[in-house]
């Protein structure tokens, strides 16, 4: 393309002087679309195999999620349990999250420990270990001054005992969903202080300097400051131990607790062995609880994300909402 | 209280720091009196930070004492004995002290308004209505009535500064401490921070300035402290310490500077 120089004159050199518009062929990715006609065909087959195949009987599944038992098992040993652990579990791990960074070598310890104990046993143990907590106790669990026995034998002062619980009325209470929650809070509290910690430690040394600046007490500081900046990097992980405890529910059999979605679901597998249509009954349960529970977490993400992500300025009236779509929008 | 009437609203006198083995201030006198602007100059590493962050309790300091505004910082003196103050006594001691840090540190999670009213309705109890009228003067002030709905991340470095100023102001501090406020500035954005600061000094406010910008302690300082290797090595109005240095650490210091900023110190000079 080497044109003689005749300014003015030659389209060619024009074209070469100022380029224009470019008009090209994209590259073609031929791989793509074979990926995509292997995959076609195996989730044609998957359908084809759920759709034909006489072990799922979609009618008979649909009557089990719609049995009272497992409805009521779903709501108590599943929801309500993984609500009331969840509640223990992240109230337990930030507060243990906060004892593991003071000062006090005690309290940084104890959390130390907590976290060690019930890290390293598997939920599954420590639940059949709650379920018979009123083993230990006897002559039952008493609330009054701590030793009063032997303050009795020492100084015969009367026994120092409020309010005393029957052995009977505790295997009652931990043989039940109470003891599932107990175990799983704990167990889940373990967790949720090494997230906790995790937060608390990303949010800068200058964010807490600045507000002892202002004149802020610590625990004010922490509460309005730190915490809130915490909750960015907390909230991810946390869904993902609350879709977790979703499914550890299912492990309170090791209790036992029957109003639970999967032990109701295995009680009429064992009498109908209808296992497949059984089994399905609990999948389409999880997952539509998980995804709820995934809805939930992106609006409380998109919350506790504000004045990162570059959002348009917003009227201070709009940020008590909290939850809604109109809160974080 | 039985100083008299012109003591100083910071008095230090031989006040030594160290940090494990590194003793960073040797015994340190400073007197700042109400009105005044005071800068400390001098290169990185002579204490100057960490003498200013002593005067609010950011850190503890080893020997001598601080007061400000006659009370002891971080320390009273109960039955002949020196106690150290727990955290709400020195909470307490702090929101009269304003301070602005190098690297801004405002809350990220809240706009520029709730940024500067936060203190002041959560420490100092003041009435959400009141403290947001307050806080929209401040802005105003320092030339941000327009941004106050804005995140920290949404603002210029230099914005984010005079939002830290507004905030530390909302306070009614009685002194105001300046820990290199425009250090970590772009250039172009330095100017419009020293004005915002020159215009508090020509209102009266107390401030003490830790600063590499010379030509700005030399227009509004009443007193500058050159420090180097934790003590203060001289001290006096700028036209002396600036102007005709005795010592000669000052005068290599001071060369180095103005030859280092000197593109830069046109641009305050301008304003």
């Amino acid at each position: 393309m080497s044109t003689p120089e005749a300014p003015g004159t030659s389209g060619v050199r024009d074209e070469e002087e100022r380029p224009g518009r470019i008009d090209a062929v994209e590259v073609r990715h031929p791989w793509r679309w074979v990926t995509v006609a292997v995959i076609a065909v195996l989730a044609l087959m998957l359908v084809h195999l759920l759709v034909t195949n006489p072990a799922f009987d979609w009618p008979f599944t649909l009557e089990v999620m719609n049995q009272t038992i497992v409805i009521r098992g779903l709501l108590v040993g599943t929801l309500f349990t993984t609500v009331c652990a969840m509640v223990i579990g992240i109230t337990g791990g930030v507060l243990l999250a906060v004892l593991r960074l003071s000062d006090n070598r005690v309290l940084a310890g104890t959390a130390w420990t907590f976290t060690w104990f019930f890290r390293a046993i598997p939920r599954y143990v420590l639940l059949s270990i709650t379920g018979g907590l009123g083993a230990l106790f006897a002559t039952g669990l008493s609330i009054g001054v701590p030793f009063d026995f032997l303050l009795q034998q020492w100084f015969g002062t009367p026994d120092l005992r409020l309010l005393t619980i029957s052995q009977q009325s505790l295997f009652a209470l931990f043989g039940g969903v109470f003891g599932g929650i107990v175990g799983l809070g704990v167990s889940e509290a373990a967790y949720m202080a090494e997230i906790a910690r995790a937060g608390l430690l990303s949010v800068d040394r200058g964010q807490h300097e600045a507000a002892e600046a202002l004149g802020m007490s610590k625990r004010l500081a922490m509460r309005r400051i730190v915490l809130p900046q915490a909750m960015r990097v907390i909230v991810p992980p946390t869904g993902n131990e609350v879709i977790a405890m979703l499914k550890d529910t299912s492990l309170l059999a090791a209790i036992p607790v029957a109003t639970e979605l999967f032990f109701r679901v295995s009680q009429i597998k064992n009498t109908t062995y209808q296992v497949m249509a059984g089994n399905m009954a609990a999948v389409l349960y999880y997952l539509i609880a998980t995804s709820i529970l995934m809805v939930g977490q992106h609006f409380l993400e998109k919350r506790f994300s504000r004045g990162y992500g570059g959002t348009p300025a917003r009227r201070p009236a709009a940020a008590g909402v909290s939850l809604g779509p109109g809160g974080a929008k | 209280m039985s100083q008299p009437l012109d003591r100083p609203l910071v008095k230090a006198r031989n006040v030594h720091k160290s940090f494990g083995h590194v003793e960073v201030l040797r015994g340190i006198d400073l007197d700042v009196h109400a009105g005044q602007v005071v800068c400390l100059l001098g290169p990185s590493g002579s204490g100057k930070t960490t003498f200013l962050r002593c005067i609010n309790s950011l850190e503890r300091i080893d020997a001598g004492r601080i007061w400000v505004d006659g009370d002891l910082v971080g320390l009273a003196e109960r039955k002949g004995r020196l106690h150290r103050l727990n955290d709400t006594e020195i909470a307490r001691q702090r929101r009269d002290i304003g301070m602005v840090f190098q690297r801004f540190n405002l809350f990220p999670h809240l706009n520029a308004l709730e940024n500067v009213v936060e203190a002041p309705i959560r420490v100092r109890g003041v009435a959400k209505a009141q403290a947001h009228a307050r806080a929209h003067e401040l802005l105003e002030r320092v030339g941000l009535a327009d941004r106050a709905q804005n995140y920290p991340a949404q603002l210029s470095g230099g914005q984010q500064q005079r939002v830290a100023i507004a905030r530390a102001l909302a306070m009614q501090p009685k002194l105001m401490l300046f820990d290199e406020p425009t250090s970590a500035l772009d250039p172009e954005l330095v100017g419009e921070v020293l004005t915002v600061m020159r215009e508090l000094a020509a209102d009266g406010t107390t401030m003490v300035v830790v600063t590499h910008e010379v030509a700005f302690a030399r227009d509004v300082a009443d007193q500058v402290v050159f420090m180097d290797g934790g003590v203060v090595v001289e001290y006096g109005a700028p036209g002396d310490v600036i102007g005709n240095p005795r010592e000669e650490r000052t005068r290599t210091f001071l060369a180095r500077m103005l030859h280092e900023g000197s593109a830069q110190d046109s641009a305050p000079d301008s304003v």
